[in-house]
């Protein structure tokens, strides 16, 4: 089972674990209803489109409401350290969860315990906690955009706030960072670099880097990085090797923020319902003609 | 366009490293009250990362001068702020990201400070997006700001609580005063 670990904006929201579906543009999960906006909900409908193409089971959401002092995470924290173990999962995606290097080993530890152990995937928050912890070598696949890639090649920045300047400079290329994020251990396995390029790395190597269609507003539009790593977690969960699964997520990803033909207004939501058309389309050959 | 955060020139040179000490609290949110208390009330101090052996995760610290230490926690504890662990000093801390990125796309413009991106319609002066950052607030600050004109939306640091927010304050600030002044 593919399983989604995250947060959901409302400090209200109790600790929900169950399947997802999604209903109506919002998703469902137990008896509780989330909007599909930015974050890990913007995750989860991208998670849920691409399950619905490949005919894959819903995901099991492992959620709580979190607004950044931590409460939540670390009560979802606690409940993996006990729990994760008895969930069956084959795939886990971490995402956005309150950075603490503690209760990220205490959960990594829950994990390494099973077996056969499952593919880890980390963004957002977690993915700060796996690389502060020194542990990222541990993790399948870390999904950071150009900024996060930059925090990753820095082994002295705890948080991508303190990135120091002569990494974080424009004139680095993506090559650079990666190379050195792996020389510091600070790597996944994989990488999937999200940014105007997108690059997949794999131990220090670029394997692949995906550049169509560009559309310059997807930068300011948020959750645009949170439904590339939603896809990437689902092709995986198939049976897709990473390598291919990470190539499709990105172009996909694009071709569905192109479809959408996106401002900088552009809600995600509006992307996200432009999925299915552009996991069908990635093999195809990108014209104008089947872009509209 | 990069250009670095503006930063208030100080009134006096930085005292030698062993006289710094460190505060630290128990959320970034009371790092960013403990600023504006100390910085409203003249003190020199800087917001910083803590040293490795103290980080937990998602950690500011306030560096001050060490031999102000009574009055400075007099002043937080005016404003209802009590420190976790007052801690002297004497080898470097990092420092925040302190570039801003400005993007024009023509009706939208586009404020990135750090990790954090803030984007707003330049005719009716709109947020209209939030993006980048890992910190569980980031979500919940866009849902508070999206939507809201620049001049009535809540600052970040007010209802922020990681470095994430503080980040997303500082596009912000620098947001208001590109279409502001």
């Amino acid at each position: 089972m593919l399983g989604i670990v995250g947060t959901v904006p409302d400090q209200d929201f109790p600790l929900t674990i169950g399947k997802v579906t999604l209903k109506q543009g919002k998703i469902h999960i137990e008896d509780q209803e989330v909007e599909m906006s930015r974050g890990t909900p913007a995750l989860l409908g991208a998670v849920c489109k691409t399950c619905q193409v490949l005919g894959l089971p819903e995901p099991l959401a492992l959620l709580v409401g979190d607004i950044g002092l931590g409460h939540g995470s670390r009560k979802l924290y606690a409940y993996l350290e006990n729990e994760v173990k008895n969930l069956g999962l084959s795939t886990v995606t971490f995402h956005y969860l309150q950075p603490d290097v503690d209760w990220h080993n205490r959960v990594l530890f829950a994990l390494q315990e099973i077996d056969p152990r499952p593919t880890l995937i980390a963004d957002a928050g977690f993915m700060y906690a796996a690389k502060m912890s020194g542990q990222a070598e541990e993790y399948d696949l870390f999904t950071p955009d150009i900024g996060e890639l930059a925090f990753l090649a820095d082994e002295e920045a705890p948080h991508p706030f303190y990135t120091r300047g002569f990494i974080l400079h424009e004139d680095n290329q993506a090559m650079d960072l990666i190379t050195r994020a792996y020389k510091h251990q600070n790597a996944a396995r994989y990488l999937l670099v999200k940014g105007k390029q997108d690059h997949v790395a794999h131990q220090g190597k670029i394997l692949a880097s995906i550049e169509g269609p560009t559309e310059e507003a997807m930068e300011a539009i948020g959750g645009t990085g949170d439904t590339i790593t939603g896809m990437v977690s689902a092709l995986i969960h198939s049976g897709m090797d990473i390598e291919r699964a990470c190539v499709v997520a990105a172009k996909a990803n694009r071709l569905a923020g192109h479809y959408a033909k996106p401002t900088p207004a552009t809600q995600i939501e509006e992307i996200i319902q432009h999925i299915p058309r552009a996991l069908e389309s990635v093999d195809k050959p990108y014209s104008e003609d089947n872009s509209s | 366009m990069f250009f670095k955060f503006r930063k208030k020139p100080s009134s006096k040179k930085s005292g030698p490293k062993w006289d710094r000490g460190i505060l630290v609290f128990n959320h970034t949110s009371e790092v960013i009250r403990a600023e504006s208390t100390l910085k409203s009330s003249g003190w020199e101090i800087k917001v910083m990362g803590p040293p490795p052996e103290i980080r937990t995760g998602c950690d500011l610290v306030i560096e001050f001068p060490l031999i102000e230490e009574l009055n400075i926690l007099r002043s937080l504890r005016n404003a209802s702020l009590t420190p976790k662990e007052v801690v002297p000093v004497n080898s470097p801390l990092l420092e925040p990201v302190d570039l801003f990125h400005v993007k024009d796309f023509g009706d939208w413009l586009m404020v990135r400070a750090a990790n954090m991106k803030l984007t707003v319609d330049k005719k009716t002066l709109t947020i209209v997006n939030v993006s980048g950052g890992g910190c569980p607030d980031v979500p919940y600050l866009a849902k508070n700001l999206c939507g809201k004109k620049l001049q009535d939306a809540p600052h970040p640091r007010d209802i922020g609580h990681t470095l994430c927010g503080y980040a997303l304050e500082l596009a912000f600030k620098e947001m208001k005063r590109l279409c502001l002044g």
